[in-house]
């Protein structure tokens, strides 16, 4: 098999698609937004509890799609709970340049080398969109665009 | 060329220069015919040459070369002509693709015709370009558009069809095979049935015309699609059939040059046949390059590239129903070779994917096809569609493939 294949879908990756995490519709969710791919179909809503200050108390997603777009939801809900808006998206940034391949220092503090598997899809161009789907679908929660289209 | 006593595959691909590339350092697995196909080398040769030896405007000029231009321009439309068995030349217009083709109908044929309450008779099998420019058409005109379900093997459902038609229907539109999961529609009853009814029959012929002989005067459509790039063709030429007698009714679609007979500023009249319906500069150089691909295709013959297929269908359809928790989708009992499958908890996107690392190309997705996948309750498919040009490596390639997707998600 090929190397960039197993970069791609590496173990974390498998396990995040296959139990996504926070996979659920919290009831106190204040911002939500629908991401939708209509290359494939593929829709992620993802739900956010906001605090007064800007702090993401919860953060959660529901959704169908390939292993890449499921894990980077999942992973995403892990790294962005704890965190505020402005730290929120300014990873999102990172992100989006490090599996677009723009980006060789990534660096998000601590959660560098958790987003840091997800640096195989920058082999696979095709696939940028699954990988970021439900990050452009958080930032419009946060700005309460309830819709976001990866076209 | 091909002297066809039997079917070489192996002569066939060496036809096609494509099959002499790797993709991923491995031989090209090609299985995405039914999205476009590739070129025969006499195609890529007769464009060339019409570029670099013949190019001029047509229908335009006195001198040398514009006439040059004219008479392939033309012979190209004989060619589709005598392939399609129509009537007339006047009866095929050359289009930018099959959707053009079919929004050109809807848009003529539809306005002039449909009023409020009408009904637009569609299947579930179809394209999304066989469904949106009727949906537009009957916004404007207050139609409505209804569609002929299809079974659980993906057969299109005759005797509710029947039942569907009546003095309402105005137009039924139909495709003859399915991009998405093969099925042959049983054309021949559909328009039968709806001109009984009084409506006029459009085919969606994009699947058939790489796979089947069609012949206007046999089936008595009134109006018939298909599009270059899947006939091994180049893009940017779609073909419109259509009955002598409707497209003079018709108006036009398109205004501009060529399509005129006189134009004052009190009052056009516009040219008679299917130039009515060719405005401007047509893609000259795409016809003459449609008319080598169906040349070529009919000098191997449709009867051999139709077995072939279809012994490469059963085999793959065998082979693929081996690997465990593999589903087919579509397995209707006519089928052109077009086999569509999901695997339990693997994405089509992911599939595509690792596939592609072997040299296997397919498609993954709806296939513009949504409604097809709301039936089968799915978002997606991965696609495997077959030309005359693919053969049982192929196959053996995307089995293999298949597995190692298998393998990777454990
Ligand atoms: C059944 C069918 N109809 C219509 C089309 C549209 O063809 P084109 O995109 O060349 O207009 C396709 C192919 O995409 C098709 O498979």
């Amino acid at each position: 098999m090929f190397d960039d294949l197993r970069e791609l879908y590496q173990e974390v990756i498998l396990d995040h698609s296959k139990n996504p995490r926070n996979f659920r519709h919290p009831e106190d969710a204040n911002h939500e937004a629908h991401g939708y791919n209509p290359l494939c179909g593929d829709t992620v809503n993802v739900y956010l509890k906001m605090g007064h200050n800007g702090l993401i108390e919860d953060a959660a997603f529901e959704g169908k799609g390939c292993a890449i777009s499921l894990a980077s939801a999942s992973m995403m809900t892990e790294i962005i709970k704890g965190k505020t808006e402005a730290e929120a998206k300014k990873i999102f940034e990172g992100f989006q340049q490090l599996v677009k391949g723009e980006e060789n220092d990534f660096d998000a503090g601590e959660d560098t080398e958790r987003l840091m598997v997800l640096a195989g899809v920058k082999e696979f161009p095709m696939r940028v969109k699954c990988a970021t789907l439900a990050w452009h679908a958080m930032t419009s929660a946060m700005d309460d665009k309830p819709d976001v289209s990866t076209e | 060329m091909n002297d066809m006593t039997t079917f070489d595959v192996e002569k066939i691909r060496r036809d096609f220069p494509i099959f002499t590339r790797e993709v991923h350092g491995k031989p090209l697995a090609f299985l995405d015919s039914g999205a476009s196909a590739q070129k025969p080398q006499v195609v890529i040769d007769t464009m060339e040459k019409a570029y670099a030896e013949t190019y001029a405007n047509v229908h335009r000029g006195v001198h040398y070369l514009s006439q040059v231009s004219t008479e392939l321009y033309e012979g190209a439309r004989e060619i589709v002509c005598a392939h399609m068995n129509a009537a007339n030349v006047e009866e095929i217009i050359f289009t930018k693709n099959a959707t053009e083709s079919i929004n050109l109908v809807a848009q003529t044929y539809g306005a002039a015709n449909l009023k409020p309450g009408d009904e637009i008779i569609l299947s579930t099998l179809e394209h999304h370009s066989n469904i949106v420019p009727w949906q537009l058409i009957a916004e404007r005109t207050g139609a409505v558009v209804k569609a002929v379900p299809i079974d659980e093997h993906g057969e299109f459902m005759l005797d509710t069809y029947l039942e569907m038609l009546g003095p309402k229907t105005k137009i039924v539109a139909i495709t003859h095979i399915s991009n998405a999961i093969g099925t042959i529609t049983p054309v021949r009853q559909i328009i039968d049935a709806a001109h009984d009814a009084g409506a006029v029959v459009l085919i969606d012929g994009s699947q058939a015309a790489p796979h089947m002989k069609i012949d206007m005067q046999a089936l008595d459509a009134d109006f018939y699609v298909f599009t270059g790039h899947k006939v091994f063709g180049p893009t940017g030429i779609g073909v419109l059939y259509g009955k002598a007698e409707l497209l003079d009714a018709m108006p036009p679609f398109l205004g501009g040059g060529d399509m005129i007979e006189r134009v004052t500023f009190a009052k056009t009249t516009y040219a008679k046949g299917h130039a009515k319906f060719e405005a401007g500069t047509p893609p000259i150089v795409q016809a003459i390059g449609l008319g080598a691909a169906i040349n070529y295709v009919n000098e191997i013959g449709f009867e051999k590239i139709s077995a072939h297929e279809q012994t490469l269908l059963a085999y793959a359809t065998e082979q693929l129903g081996q690997i465990n928790s593999l589903r087919i989708i579509g397995q209707a009992k006519h089928k052109a070779a077009i086999i569509s499958f999901t695997l339990d908890g693997i994405h089509p996107h992911d599939i595509g994917t690792i596939v592609d690392r072997g040299g296997v190309a397919i498609r993954v997705g709806h296939h513009c096809a949504q409604p097809l996948m709301d039936h089968f309750d799915v978002a997606a498919t991965a696609r495997a569609s077959f030309a005359l040009y693919n053969n049982r490596a192929d196959v053996d390639a995307l089995v293999s493939a298949v597995k190692s997707v298998q393998e990777i998600f454990g």
